[in-house]
Order: C-alpha cells, then sequence, then structure tokens
C-alpha cells in the first residue's frame, strides 16, 4: 500500500477507472463478432430444426389466413408453405454461415455473396 | 375465477412467476443492503449476475444498448430463476409451458420491432428488400424475408419451451422406471441423477441463450444492415 491518505487514494483510483473505461466506451458490436458459442453439438441441431420448422409454421399460418380472408382455398395456403420452407432454408443458411439471425443482413466487407440471390433460387 | 369471459384463476404458473419475481427482487436487494464497498458473498454474488449481463450487452449491442439493460437484466433473471425453481422436485417449471415463453418472446419481437421503426423510420423496410437486388426478384424475396423475420419469435420462444418440457418429461419417464423395475432400478436412478445435473446446466444455458439472442435481435435493430 502506498503512504497516501485513503481518499486520494480512491481518487486516483477512480480516475485510472476512468482512463481505463474510455478506451472500451464506445465499443461497436462489429469489433468483436458475433460468433455465438455453440454450445454442443445437441443444442445446434435443436437450433437448426427450430428455426426450419418454425418458418414453415408462420408460411402456413399466413397462408390460412389469407385464404379465410380472401376465400381462395387452399391456393394461398400451397404457395406460402413453400415461401415458408424456402425462409426456413434461409434462416438455416444464414445462422450455419455465422450471420446472426438478422433478416436482410449484409456484411459491408463482402458484398458479393450475399444470400438474397441464393434464396430466390432456392424454389 | 373469471372476469368478464376471462378465465382469470390464479394458477400454479402464476404463483411460480410471483415467488420467482420475489425471490429475485429479495435477492438482489437484501444483497445490495449493505452497499458495502469490498462486497461480501452475497453481494458480489449480486454484483456478478449484473457484470455478466453488462458485459453481455457491450459485447453483442455496443454502448448503444445500455438504455435497454433494465429489461435484458429482468428478462435474464426472470427466466433463469423460474428455469431453477423448476429443478426443485414437486414444484413447477412455468418456462415449459409455451404461451408463457411465446408472450416474453412477442414482447422482445414487438419492442424490438418498434425501437426499429422509430430509430429508422421507413428505412426499416429496406429490410425485407435489400439495395442492390433486381426488381424482378422482389415478389419472392419480400415474402420470404417478411416469413423469416416474422418466424423470430417462434423459434425463440420454442427453444426455451422445448428444452424444459422435454427434460422434465425425459426426468420423469426415468423416474417412472426406478419403481417399475424394481432391484434394477438402480440403473434408471443412477440416470435420472446425472440427467438432473444435464438439467440444470440447460436450464442456465437455456436463460443464456434466450438473453443473448435477444441482445442480438436488439444489435439488428439498433445497427440496421
Amino acid at each position: 500500500m502506498s503512504d497516501q491518505p485513503p481518499e486520494q487514494e480512491l481518487d486516483a483510483l477512480g480516475k485510472r477507472l476512468r482512463e481505463a473505461r474510455g478506451k472500451t466506451e464506445d465499443v461497436s458490436p462489429e469489433s468483436e463478432d458475433k460468433n455465438q458459442p455453440a454450445a454442443n453439438a445437441l443444442s445446434l441441431a435443436f437450433r437448426v430444426g427450430v428455426e426450419l420448422v418454425s418458418a414453415l409454421a408462420i408460411g402456413v399460418a399466413i397462408g390460412w389466413l389469407l385464404d379465410q380472408w380472401l376465400d381462395t382455398r387452399p391456393w394461398l395456403m400451397l404457395v406460402f408453405i413453400f415461401l415458408g420452407g424456402g425462409a426456413g432454408i434461409l434462416n438455416v443458411y444464414r445462422m450455419a454461415r455465422g450471420f446472426g439471425y438478422a433478416v436482410g443482413y449484409q456484411r459491408e466487407d463482402d458484398s458479393g455473396d450475399d444470400e438474397p440471390p441464393d434464396s430466390g433460387t432456392r424454389n | 375465477m373469471e372476469i368478464g369471459n376471462l378465465d382469470v384463476s390464479f394458477t400454479n404458473s402464476s404463483a411460480f412467476m410471483v415467488l420467482t419475481v420475489i425471490s429475485i427482487s429479495a435477492f438482489l436487494i437484501l444483497g445490495m443492503r449493505r452497499n458495502a464497498l469490498v462486497p461480501g458473498r452475497w453481494q458480489s454474488m449480486v454484483e456478478l449476475s449484473y457484470i455478466f449481463i453488462a458485459n453481455l450487452i457491450k459485447d453483442t449491442v455496443g454502448s448503444g444498448g445500455r438504455p435497454y439493460f433494465p429489461f435484458i437484466f429482468s428478462v435474464f433473471m426472470f427466466i433463469l430463476v423460474g428455469n431453477l425453481y423448476g429443478m426443485v422436485p414437486y414444484s413447477f417449471t412455468f418456462t415449459s409451458h409455451i404461451i408463457v415463453t411465446f408472450v416474453m418472446a412477442l414482447v422482445v419481437f414487438v419492442g424490438v420491432t418498434v425501437i426499429a421503426i422509430v430509430k429508422h423510420k421507413m428505412r426499416f423496410f429496406t429490410l425485407f428488400m435489400p439495395p442492390g437486388v433486381p426488381m424482378a426478384m422482389a415478389p419472392l424475396l419480400v415474402p420470404i424475408e417478411i416469413i423469416s423475420y416474422l418466424s423470430r419469435p417462434i423459434s425463440l420462444s420454442v427453444r426455451l419451451f422445448a428444452n424444459m418440457l422435454a427434460g422434465h418429461t425425459l426426468l420423469k419417464v426415468f423416474a417412472g422406471f426406478v419403481i417399475s423395475l424394481g432391484m434394477f432400478g438402480v440403473f434408471p436412478l443412477a440416470f435420472v441423477v446425472a440427467l438432473t445435473g444435464l438439467e440444470i446446466v440447460i436450464a442456465m444455458l437455456q436463460a443464456y441463450v434466450f438473453t443473448i439472442l435477444t441482445c442480438l435481435y436488439l444489435n439488428d435493430a439498433l445497427h440496421l444492415h
């Protein structure tokens, strides 16, 4: 311990803390990329399944509701089942590529191979 | 108990939610009661949970996410304590009900969408039609992107719900074997013991996953790509 009185010591510590904080103050999330740790293979596999099925379920639900509303049973539902499947595959693809879960997510640096054109060819 | 046409009975689920909220409040308030400069054991647990979430937000959202700390911290603590209460024998796991997790996911989803629209106005809708995509693709791309966006709350809620439900069902099924197998019941018993450990890990992990996905969605809303 130094021989300063405690208050002074605390002030010095506070100053050092502020300095250290200043360095990390405005971190942008891009600097530390979002590589979510896949806790284990099982949870990863489970996540893939959930992503796939939930998008399909939403597609079916939208199709069904639109059919109810527009009285076009069963055609819109058939269309939206395929769109939902496409969205599910897109979700899984994004997850596997480490894009996170963002919709329409693009990286500034490699805009060359983005997923939207890819998704279009899927169905 | 009914109000109008609504069934508002005070159920097992509500009882454990109230218990969870009370225990979290007690843990945090009583832990910080002394508010010592050098924390004791209890206080450092409180500070540890605070710092854990604060760092999580800083890493995933950046400094722009700081205003949302209270919400994310509450969500994390609520799910974590609820999951862990579920591990106590004879208790009730409210996170194993799809409606509970779905409402939580819906709150996150609607909140994040509103934040994005308020922050970016009409630019938010370029999310569904990224620039540089040929116009001919739009009829196919836009519905797919919208479905993909709408599937977020479903996958968020189903993940938590299914993990809790599956784990607890498995525990109960194997516990049933213990009695029916008689002397050989020691094998399922050993398995149940191991599974209980795994369940505790899953309880914590799922609370973490729910929280980090909330942070990622928030990040998307704040920094629209």
